[in-house]
Parts: structure tokens; C-alpha cells; sequence
């Protein structure tokens, strides 16, 4: 006949459980009125340091790091697109190292973060990445109710359609009750129905989680258009089979601001990415190049001076030093370089500059002056 | 053993804690008291972050005007709805598509499963050839090469092919004249709900009879001609009050009718085949299980082959089959969220996607799409554990 087991023996599994539990809540939480967790060994300290945030958390994170983590696209030619050997280029691309070389002056310590529309978000606001660089369009929601901050815009872009030339169709007008694909987690579902909803048309929507496979149903001719962004539309119509069958309408039917992000409470971080934005269209401004960046810092120009760091130090109220804005300049260029060289009429994108153009050219680029 | 602890849990509580009893309902209380604490300190801390980071919270959001168009919906729904109201849009094409799914897997997986123990050289190898394709290829691969290698290269409307008059197939879809249930007389429903109830009674009453005289009754036979051939009746004297409607081909694509559409299709078949070759598997097992002695003993009664298998092995084959059969019930509608990659307007695609993408409420959205998929599985588990019971051999 068996023994009874012992009370103690019984409980005993339970016991050490509890223990174990208790233990394992007490390590990994941070405790109950605790502003910063301490950074556990193993796990990165930007996850612990994120969820506050407190000023100047994000720049000690990233140098702590040595690097920079910078959320883009998972393949959009011009804006960030992985070559065959996996090197990253494009405008979203550049605007990264251009942080990078602010921040370290060295362009190359920069890991991206390939994000799909839907995971963006998440992956800024959990620390995953420390700017958000991936053609997103500045709306109200998105700066006031997730908890970001646009630094500013890179691209002023507008959402278009593409349709094949076969089908005659000439412009947007003459979409009703057509079937459109396009990426889901993105702004372009809510301008198509708002639009459509304002010209009184009907259309059916096919929303893909990924570009490819939404593109790939619109080339097979299971939709009659794809919609994203104008910029994309020039972008994806290269990867189609044959681009020339294919037309961009000419009517844009949003604002679409793109803009780099950054969390919302790191007012310093914010200045950082911002102002290294503007240094880039103030560079254009000025005839600053990346070229000539070493010979400008002797300029006689007060505003060039100022801004490459050989008057003033304005790089210290950002943390930053004084040479920052030239080694972002030096590392990719002015604006117009970047957009000449990802995206401009040379490229195969063949966009010309049009709102993006500097603001005495007619355009909308205008950056705040350095002083 | 058992009786001692009968006698234990009889005595009265003593308030001791040399008591085994009042101890473990102290231990549970105190379980039970963590487990809460740690939930309601997870739920505040993630509160308090989201509010630090200026991040918004709550349900309110439900009530908000989506704004968006969904290609599907069960239900009435347009731009002007909720979220609210597109969660329930969402949620009824997974469980559409779950349903369908189901029933295709199960009669296709029997199917198969029998297929597979069949005498016939040819017919037992097809079975395998079939289970160990699809059941080794993963289900999103399996769901590409219905989307884009079969509907997707398929005519466009246009040029579409005709399946049977007014049913055409190109790659908008399946599209079929709709047949429209305005003006349908309330007598015709009445009798079709009469005849329904019916059948139930004349089931009853054959299985009775065979029972008590051990002659038959063409009971199937009996209903069907009775749910088909009544309501109809009805429907010819009121004057056949249907309207048809019939497709047309519009400028971009047919108008009007019912469609099916490719992303649904694809979805169906994909989930079906995948599912159906695991629970042809699940069959042959269960069927494998019933002694050979069963088959002889009913073989030696006299009963031919398909009542053998139908009156002797399967009812206690599906002893053995049914548990299994519910994880791969359960597996089939967790795999429909699989939908979003080819633009299926399911759960997750409309609400854990394009609502999570508008509002930005994570945690709410996921919690709710999460709470939705264990509600389903557990109703289904429920219900298909009731079944077990009463196919369960019952002990003496």
C-alpha cells in the first residue's frame, strides 16, 4: 500500500513555483512608481530606457549602441530599396546616414530596419528603431494620438493611380466602379475612399499586405488600377513587366508629407533628426555640396559658417559636435543631391523636382535658418 | 484509496493549518490572488506608458467612422460605418470562410482517408500521392499557388469563360446570376421550415420502426423529395415570385449578380485541400483502429461492404477520429488569418490591419482580434466535444 505522501511534499512543486514566479516578476518588471527600469544584462538598453524617455535618453541609447537603428521600407526603389548585395540607397536611406554621420561622423553606423506598412509604428513607438525614415506621410493622428513627432518633411508627395494603357483610360474621373489594389496599413485606403465617396463613384478595393503581392494582382489583371503614392507609382511601374504598357494618372488626390519620426518625449532627439533635415535644404540654399563642404567652411558667408561649424558652436545644444552639419553634408550631400540621385530626372525613377524644389525655385522645400 | 478521500473531504474544516483541506483552499486562494495582481499590474503598467508617451487608449474607438472600403461584406457596410461595424464585416468572412473551410476538409478528408485503405491499387496510391503533397507543402505557399498560379492567369472579364450559361469565370472571379429573395410569400418559407421540422420526425420514425420490425424506411429519400418538391409547389402557385440577377458586363468588370470572389476561392480551396489531407489521415487511423474482426464478423452477417464500413466500422472509428479531428477544426480557422497576404477582407486583414494601421490602438485592437479567435475555438471545441460524448463508447 502507498504511502501517503507528506503535506509538505505535496505543496512543495507549488511552493517552488510560486517562488520561481514571484522571482522572475521581480527581475524582469520594472517595480510600481519607477520612472526608468534598469537595463537588464543581455537585453538592449534602449528597450528598458524607451518607455520614458526622459531628455537626452535616445542620443545616450544610440552612442551607448555605437550605432543607429533606422526603420525603412522593405524595398521601394529611390526612397530605400536593397541592392543584390544587400546595401541599402535612397533618399529614406540617405536622411539615415545623414543622422549617422551628425551624430558620430562616420555615415556607415547605421543598421536599418526593414519595416512593411503595417509594422512601423509598433516597431517606433516599442524602441525597436530609433528613427522612423520609411516614405511616411505626416497626418494630425498619426503626430497626436501614437505618440510621435515629425522632424519635418523630406518629399511632398500626393497619391496617384496607374493603369494599364490598354485600357484607355486618361484620368481619375473615369475610374468609377473600378477594382483598385493597393498596400494595406497605409493612408492610401482612406484617400480612396474619400475620394471616390467625393466624386460619387463606386470602386471595389483590394488591399495586399505587401506591396509586391498587390502589385503582382494588379499586373496579372486582377485590378483595374494600383494606388499609392505618386512617387511610388514611378518607383513600382520599373519592376512591372513591361513599364511601358503602364501610365501614371496625372491627378493626385492627396497631401501626402513624407517625413522621418521620431517617440514623442525626447525633445532633444527630435531637434537632432530635425535640424539635421534642414541643415540638408539649407546646404542647398547655400551651394554647400559634398564636394566642396571642406573648402565652404573657410566661406565668408556668415550663414555657411555658422552652419558647418567654424562660427558658434551649434552643435552643442543638440549634444552634438560642432561639426555635425558638415559631416551629414560631407557623408550624403545636400538635399538636392539626394534627390537628384535617388529619385531625379537622371534616375530611372525620372521624377522631376516640382513641389520638392527649393522654395526660390518655385518649390516647397524651406528650412529655417541656422542662427 | 478513493474512499479515504471521500471520508477526508466529509469531516468538517478544522481551522488548523495541520488541515490538508482548509490548506489547499488557502494555497488556491493565494494562486489565484497572483495571478490577478500580476494581470491588473501588467494592464497598469502598460496604461501608464501609453499615457507617459502620449499614446491614445480605450474602446471609444469603436464607435468612430472607419472610412474605408472593404471588397466583402456579409453585412451591410460602407465608408460611413464603425470601426465597430467593420470588425463585424471582418469577423463574418473568417467565419464564413471557416465554415465553408470545415466542411469541404472534413467530407474531402473522409474521402481520401477511405481512399487511402481502398483494395484499389490505383485509388490507394492517388490517396497517398494526395496526403503526403499537401500535407508537406506550409498552407502560405500552398495559398500563392492558388492566388497567383491558377485564378490569377485566368482570362479578364471580358474574355472570361463560360461555365454554364450566365456563370462566368475570369480572374474578377466566379460570377453567377443572383437570385433575389424580394417578394418571396411567407407560406413558401413557413413550408420549407415545416418540411425541415418534418424530416427530423420521419428520420425518427424510420430508425424506430427498423428497430421494432426490422424493416426499412426510405427516409432520405422521403425528405428530400419533401423539402424540394413542397416548397416548390408553393413557389409555382404563388406565380414564382423570384427575380434573377442576371450579370452584365460592365465598363471595367460584371455588375450585378452574386460573385465569388478569387481571394475567397483561393482562400477555401487552399485551406480545405491542406486540412482535408491531415484529417484523411486522421481517418485512415481511425479506421485502422476497429479490429479486422469487426469487418469479418459484419462481412459473415451478411452486410456488404459500404454497410460494414457505414454501420459497423465508422461509428466506432469516430471514437478515435474525433478528438484529433477538432485540433485540425480549430487549426483550419486559425489558419484563415492567413488571408491578408492574398487580399482576402478577413478578421485580421480589416480590423487587426487596416483599423489597427487608422487608430494606432495596438494593444485594444490585437487583445479584441485575439479574444475573437479563442472565443471561436472554444465554441468549437464545446461543440464538438458535445459530440464526442455521444459517439463515445458508452461504459456499463
Amino acid at each position: 500500500m502507498a504511502r501517503r505522501p507528506s503535506p509538505l511534499s505535496r505543496i512543495f512543486p507549488f511552493v517552488f513555483g510560486l517562488l520561481v514566479g514571484a522571482g522572475a516578476l521581480y527581475f524582469f518588471l520594472p517595480g510600481p512608481g519607477s520612472t526608468v527600469s534598469k537595463p537588464q544584462p543581455g537585453q538592449p538598453a534602449a528597450k528598458a530606457a524607451q518607455a520614458s524617455a526622459p531628455q537626452g535618453a535616445t542620443l545616450a541609447t544610440v552612442r551607448a549602441r555605437g550605432y543607429l537603428q533606422c526603420g525603412v521600407s522593405t524595398g521601394l526603389p529611390g526612397f530605400s530599396n536593397p541592392d543584390d548585395k544587400g546595401v541599402w540607397t535612397g533618399i529614406d536611406v540617405d536622411f539615415c546616414k545623414a543622422v549617422a554621420a551628425a551624430v558620430f561622423g562616420d555615415e556607415s553606423k547605421v543598421k536599418y530596419r526593414p519595416l512593411n506598412a503595417k509594422d512601423r509604428f509598433t516597431a517606433l513607438q516599442s524602441g525597436e528603431v530609433d528613427v522612423l525614415s520609411r516614405n511616411t506621410t505626416w497626418t494630425m493622428s498619426r503626430d497626436t494620438s501614437l505618440g510621435f513627432n515629425f522632424a519635418g518633411v523630406i518629399y511632398y508627395d500626393g497619391q496617384g493611380f496607374l493603369v494599364k494603357k490598354a485600357s484607355g483610360i486618361a484620368g481619375a474621373a473615369q475610374l468609377n466602379g473600378a477594382t483598385i489594389c493597393t498596400q494595406t496599413g497605409t493612408t492610401t485606403e482612406l484617400n480612396l475612399a474619400d475620394y471616390f465617396r467625393g466624386q460619387n463613384m463606386t470602386y471595389k478595393v483590394l488591399p495586399f499586405e505587401k506591396n509586391e503581392e498587390a502589385l503582382s494582382a494588379y499586373d496579372s489583371g486582377r485590378c483595374d488600377a494600383y494606388t499609392t503614392d505618386a512617387s511610388g507609382l514611378h518607383a513600382q511601374k520599373l519592376i512591372l513587366k513591361n513599364p511601358d504598357e503602364h501610365l501614371v494618372l496625372p491627378e493626385v488626390i492627396s497631401k501626402e508629407p513624407l517625413g522621418p519620426l521620431v517617440r514623442q518625449g525626447d525633445p532633444q532627439w527630435e531637434d537632432i533628426v530635425r535640424w539635421t533635415l534642414f541643415a540638408l535644404i539649407d546646404a542647398e540654399e547655400e551651394g554647400v555640396t559634398s564636394t566642396n563642404v571642406d573648402q565652404m567652411k573657410a566661406s565668408q558667408s556668415p550663414e555657411v559658417r555658422r552652419m558647418l561649424g567654424t562660427e558658434g558652436d551649434f552643435g552643442q545644444a543638440l549634444g552634438l559636435s560642432k561639426g555635425w552639419a558638415a559631416n551629414a553634408i560631407g557623408a550624403v550631400g545636400n538635399y538636392g543631391e539626394m534627390f537628384e540621385r535617388n529619385v531625379g530626372v537622371k534616375t530611372p525613377l525620372g521624377i522631376p523636382r516640382g513641389l520638392n524644389a527649393l522654395w526660390r525655385n518655385g518649390g516647397l522645400m524651406y528650412a529655417p535658418p541656422i542662427r | 484509496m478513493a474512499g479515504g478521500k471521500q471520508a477526508t473531504a466529509k469531516r468538517a474544516m478544522r481551522w488548523s493549518w495541520n488541515d490538508p483541506h482548509l490548506r489547499s483552499l488557502i494555497w488556491q486562494v493565494a494562486a489565484l490572488a497572483a495571478v490577478v495582481a500580476a494581470l491588473w499590474y501588467f494592464a497598469a503598467t502598460a496604461h501608464e506608458n501609453l499615457s507617459r508617451q502620449h499614446i491614445a487608449t480605450g474602446f471609444g474607438f469603436l464607435q468612430n467612422t472607419a472610412g474605408f472600403g472593404i471588397v466583402q461584406a456579409l453585412v451591410p457596410y460602407s465608408e460611413e460605418a464603425s470601426y465597430g461595424r467593420a470588425f463585424f464585416v471582418g469577423l463574418c468572412n473568417t467565419l464564413l470562410v471557416a465554415a465553408l473551410g470545415t466542411m469541404l476538409a472534413v467530407a474531402l478528408g473522409f474521402a481520401v482517408g477511405i481512399a487511402r485503405l481502398s483494395s484499389n491499387w490505383l485509388v490507394a496510391k492517388l490517396a497517398a500521392v494526395y496526403v503526403e503533397t499537401l500535407r508537406n507543402i506550409p498552407l502560405l505557399l500552398q495559398l500563392f499557388f492558388w492566388y497567383f498560379a491558377i485564378l490569377q492567369p485566368l482570362p479578364g472579364p471580358r474574355e472570361s469563360l463560360t461555365l454554364l450559361p450566365g456563370v462566368f469565370l475570369s480572374n474578377r472571379g466566379i460570377v453567377m446570376p443572383g437570385v433575389g429573395l424580394t417578394g418571396t410569400s411567407p407560406a413558401f418559407l413557413a413550408v420549407l421550415l415545416l418540411a425541415i421540422v418534418a424530416s427530423f420526425f420521419v428520420a425518427r420514425y424510420a430508425k424506430a420502426r427498423r428497430m421494432a420490425t426490422g424493416e426499412r424506411f426510405p427516409a432520405s429519400i422521403v425528405n428530400t423529395v419533401s423539402i424540394i418538391v413542397l416548397p416548390g409547389l408553393v413557389w409555382l402557385i404563388g406565380g414564382a415570385p423570384f427575380t434573377i440577377d442576371h450579370a452584365a458586363m460592365g465598363k471595367f468588370d460584371f455588375t450585378g449578380g452574386w460573385r465569388l470572389l478569387p481571394e475567397f476561392l483561393a482562400l477555401l480551396l487552399g485551406l480545405a485541400l491542406y486540412t482535408a489531407a491531415f484529417i484523411a489521415e486522421i481517418v485512415r487511423a481511425g479506421i485502422q483502429s476497429v479490429g479486422r474482426g469487426q469487418t469479418e464478423a459484419a462481412h459473415a452477417l451478411g452486410l456488404s461492404n459500404w454497410q460494414t464500413l457505414r454501420l459497423v466500422v465508422i461509428p466506432q472509428a469516430l471514437r478515435v477520429i474525433i478528438p484529433p479531428l477538432t485540433s485540425q477544426i480549430l487549426n483550419l480557422t486559425k489558419n484563415s488569418s492567413l488571408a491578408v497576404a492574398i487580399g482576402y477582407p478577413d478578421l485580421v486583414s480589416v480590423f487587426a490591419g487596416t483599423v489597427l494601421n487608422q487608430t494606432g490602438q495596438a494593444i485594444e485592437v490585437i487583445a479584441i482580434t485575439m479574444g475573437v479567435y479563442l472565443v471561436i475555438s472554444l465554441a468549437t471545441s464545446l461543440a464538438m466535444n458535445l459530440y464526442n460524448a455521444r459517439v463515445a463508447i458508452v461504459e456499463r
